[in-house]
């Protein structure tokens, strides 16, 4: 597919609008679904994924083109997400109040739900709650555990994508994976 | 309870599929012996099955049709390669009367040090030119032999000759993005300038092929 991609750069490069077409086409959900994941808003995930695309074709000469371009787009699209994160809505905490839960911290809202019975995985429900709980990770071990477990990528990947350090990215995905684990034990 | 916390550790390089052999088995020894720690990894197990089972969406219709459209116009240079496609005489005309003047190489070489158009905030800097952010700057920028670096807003058309440019986003430039990198555009580049002072020549052939 990198082929393919490349082929499709160089006419891009030439000025050829068309050959970027390709390109959007083959990424589109996987950027999608980064940003969906990232920022919880079907409405924002497509404006951000749309900006990223658009960023990715002016840009395109400053692209090196022995990386890959998966990687390079993901990047783009990771720091617009973190961007508008940052500039739209004050981070949640897990001991943060909901309005109308006096005393109640998110924990003990996350705990009061597990009187639920057995929950079938695919229910719309429990997908929404995941995704809920993905949402509430601060922005830094979010975007590594979305790269991880929804993208699927290696850690090698990852650090490539957020320009940090192996290390860095391991330790954000176990404290990534510490926090969900607190936040869905009792789903 | 008092683990050892590497044990916890250990659980995160298991995950990560990065874990020695020894490092594994002391892990698997510990899970047996303590319900604590094997609970701990149970729910570390649990939370990423669950991270993992959020079933893959796709992008919504239209999303890039919507890219398509929202991407800055297809680059001069194509249309102008077209053009002289179609008017090979006139342009190896045009071509020979500009060169018969011999202005242009003169002028091309004189060209070759860096220069930009004087706008009080463009911020120059070892040949880079750069529009800083949250600056507007008002006017036509041109930048010779340098490179552009455009993070604020140029209300203008943008020319980059023998140069590179860079945005930070689309949308920056209110008028046209021109890029001009071998002599050949470079010459042309006069020609247009030449040709839209006198009787605009080219752009009456241009409405002319169109209408075909
Ligand atoms: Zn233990």
């Amino acid at each position: 597919m990198e082929t393919i991609v490349k082929r499709r750069i160089k006419q891009m490069i030439k000025g050829d609008q068309n050959a970027y077409e390709e390109i959007v086409e083959l990424y589109r959900d996987k950027v999608f679904q980064l940003c969906y994941r990232m920022l919880g808003d079907r409405y924002e995930a497509e404006d951000i994924a749309q900006e990223a695309f658009i960023r990715a074709y002016i840009n395109i000469k400053s692209f090196n083109q022995n990386l890959k371009f998966s990687s390079w787009i993901y990047r783009i699209a990771t720091n617009l997400c973190i961007d508008r994160i940052r500039k739209k809505k004050p981070d949640y905490y897990l001991d943060a109040e909901v309005p109308g839960t006096e005393g109640l911290n998110m924990y003990s809202q996350v705990s009061a739900d597990t009187a639920r019975p057995e929950v079938e995985l695919e229910s719309l429900e429990l997908r929404d709650e995941v995704q809920k709980q993905i949402a509430m990770l601060p922005e830094k071990y979010r975007s590594a555990i979305v790269l991880k477990y929804i993208e699927e990528l290696s850690l090698n990947e990852i650090s490539e994508i957020l320009d940090l350090p192996l290390g860095t990215v391991k330790t954000r995905i176990h404290r990534g994976r510490e926090a969900l684990r607190q936040q869905l034990k009792n789903v | 309870m008092s683990c050892p916390d590497r044990i916890v550790d250990y659980m995160h390089d298991y995950l990560d599929e990065e874990i020695t052999e020894s490092n594994k088995q002391e892990l698997k020894q510990h899970l047996q012996a303590c319900p604590d720690c094997e609970q701990h990894f149970r729910e570390l197990e649990k939370a990423i099955a669950f991270v993992q089972s959020t079933s893959h969406i796709k992008a919504p219709d239209g999303f890039t049709a919507g890219v398509m459209a929202k991407l800055p116009q297809e680059k001069k240079r194509l249309k102008m390669g077209r053009w002289f496609k179609r008017h090979p005489l006139l342009s190896a005309a045009s071509l020979f009367l500009m060169l018969m003047t011999g202005s242009i190489f003169s002028t091309w070489n004189e060209d070759q040090e860096f220069s930009v158009s004087k706008q009080p905030n463009l911020v120059v800097e070892n040949g880079t030119v750069t529009v800083p952010e949250g600056e507007v700057v008002k006017g036509d920028v041109v930048v010779r032999n340098g490179k552009l670096n455009i993070e604020g807003q140029v209300q203008g058309d943008v020319t980059v000759i023998n140069g590179e440019k860079y945005l930070a986003s689309a949308g920056q430039v209110t008028g046209e993005i021109e890029e001009v990198n071998e002599v050949f555009e470079w010459i042309w580049y006069h020609i247009k300038e030449a040709a839209s002072n006198a009787a605009s020549l080219f752009e009456g052939e241009e409405k002319d092929q169109s209408l075909q």
